[in-house]
């Protein structure tokens, strides 16, 4: 029994530990971000995933936020950014830097 | 055909400021060339397999697989830059006493080509995955292939020239200080690479970045310019580092010093036994 009271908390802790992080999806359209400015909040962990709905790969990098990381064509990835401070992150997509720039904006 | 000029140009500068590093480093070793191509070739070969399987590679490790292997690929370069360090710390000294004794071309005998031919592999398969998948999406998206061509063939051009710049460069340092120069500068590439590796590391959420930035200094010198790029890739330049990336560096450099001063102590009963066998 007491090992099993154990458990549960050792259960419970670990998903108090584990805070579910906020996801923001980004997607890849014709060589451009949609939507091009995504504003999360400041001194939080947040999960972005870029969904490329192009069949041509791309890269999304930012050299604000260290970040870089390709996208296959008709892939999806996950990258996880922050805690940040207040301010704006440039990001473009390597591939298509013509047309593929972003924004993070962090309130 | 401005935009593919650029991209080739960028991934085989990279590639090619490391592989200058080498040719000069190895510029005693007899048949380098032979070293230094087979590296390349490979490279190349393994660029063309991780395009191929880039997929596979990102959906891996529960869709960190594109970081573990960045990051695998790294670590492993620093490795075998290490090896070689450690090795050339050892005969270096006896390498230029020769040098300068004999002429240029001495056969340096048992270096250890193969862990530069890793490095340059690795450093070519980095690279070079990434135009052969700008590549393939040019042809994927249907657009016209020529002027893409045109450009991507102008940049590999571009990039080779000045990775052959910077050999010529180097070869301009004196022999007395030619080794501790080429030695010193493998030593920061190895800890660039080791803090690339741990971006790489931060971004996967493996490592805490800890502190990022520590400091930005994109205003005075961005990541993004020709001159932040090329001290990216040869001493580790980051305009924004985060303290896990100084840590790995500085860890990196740490390391390679220490394993440098104990392969080094005893050179002199060394030498004595290489000019024995030589004999």
């Amino acid at each position: 029994m007491s090992r099993l009271i154990l458990i549960v908390t050792l259960l419970f802790s670990a998903t108090l530990i584990a805070a579910p992080v906020s996801e923001y999806k980004l997607i890849i359209r014709d060589h451009r971000f949609v939507p091009a400015e995504i504003t999360i909040p400041a001194k939080t962990k947040v999960k972005l995933i870029i969904i490329n709905e192009d069949a041509s790969p791309e890269e999304f990098e930012s050299h604000e936020l260290n970040r870089e990381k390709i996208v296959t064509g008709k892939g999806r990835i996950t990258v996880f950014v922050g805690p940040l401070k207040p301010g704006r992150y440039p990001f473009f997509g390597e591939f298509n830097p013509k047309t593929a720039q972003g924004v993070l904006i962090v309130k | 055909m401005l935009a593919s000029l650029l991209l080739v140009f960028r991934e085989v500068l990279e590639a090619a400021l490391i592989v200058s590093v080498v040719a000069a480093a190895t510029r005693s070793v007899i048949g380098r060339e032979r070293w230094i191509s087979a590296g390349i070739g490979l490279g190349i070969l393994g660029a063309s397999v991780v395009a191929l399987f880039a997929n596979q590679i990102a959906n891996a490790m529960s869709g960190m697989g594109q970081e573990w292997f960045n990051a695998g690929v790294l670590i492993a370069a620093v490795t075998m830059i290490g090896w070689h360090v450690v090795w050339m710390a050892r005969h270096g000294r006896e390498l230029a006493t020769q040098m300068r004794s004999m002429g240029n071309d001495v056969s340096s005998g048992h270096r250890p080509m193969t862990a530069l031919l890793i490095v340059i592999a690795l450093a070519v398969l980095r690279e070079g995955s990434e135009v052969v998948l700008f590549g393939y999406g040019l042809i994927a998206s249907g657009t016209d292939i020529g002027p893409l061509l045109t450009g991507g063939i102008l940049g590999l051009v571009c990039g080779i020239a000045l990775g052959y710049a910077m050999y010529a460069g180097l070869l301009k340092i004196p022999m007395r200080h030619f080794f501790s120069a080429t030695n010193g500068l493998m030593v920061l590439l190895a800890a660039g690479l080791a803090a690339s590796a741990a971006g790489y590391f931060v971004q996967a959420d493996v490592l805490p970045a800890l502190i990022d930035p520590v400091w930005d200094t994109s205003s005075l010198l961005s990541d993004a310019s020709f001159i932040g790029k090329t001290l990216h890739v040869l001493i580790g330049y980051s305009a924004a580092p985060s303290a896990m990336q100084l840590i790995f560096y500085g860890a990196t450099v740490t390391l390679l010093l220490l394993g440098m001063r104990v392969s080094r102590l005893p050179v002199v009963r060394n030498i004595k036994t290489n000019k024995q066998v030589s004999a």
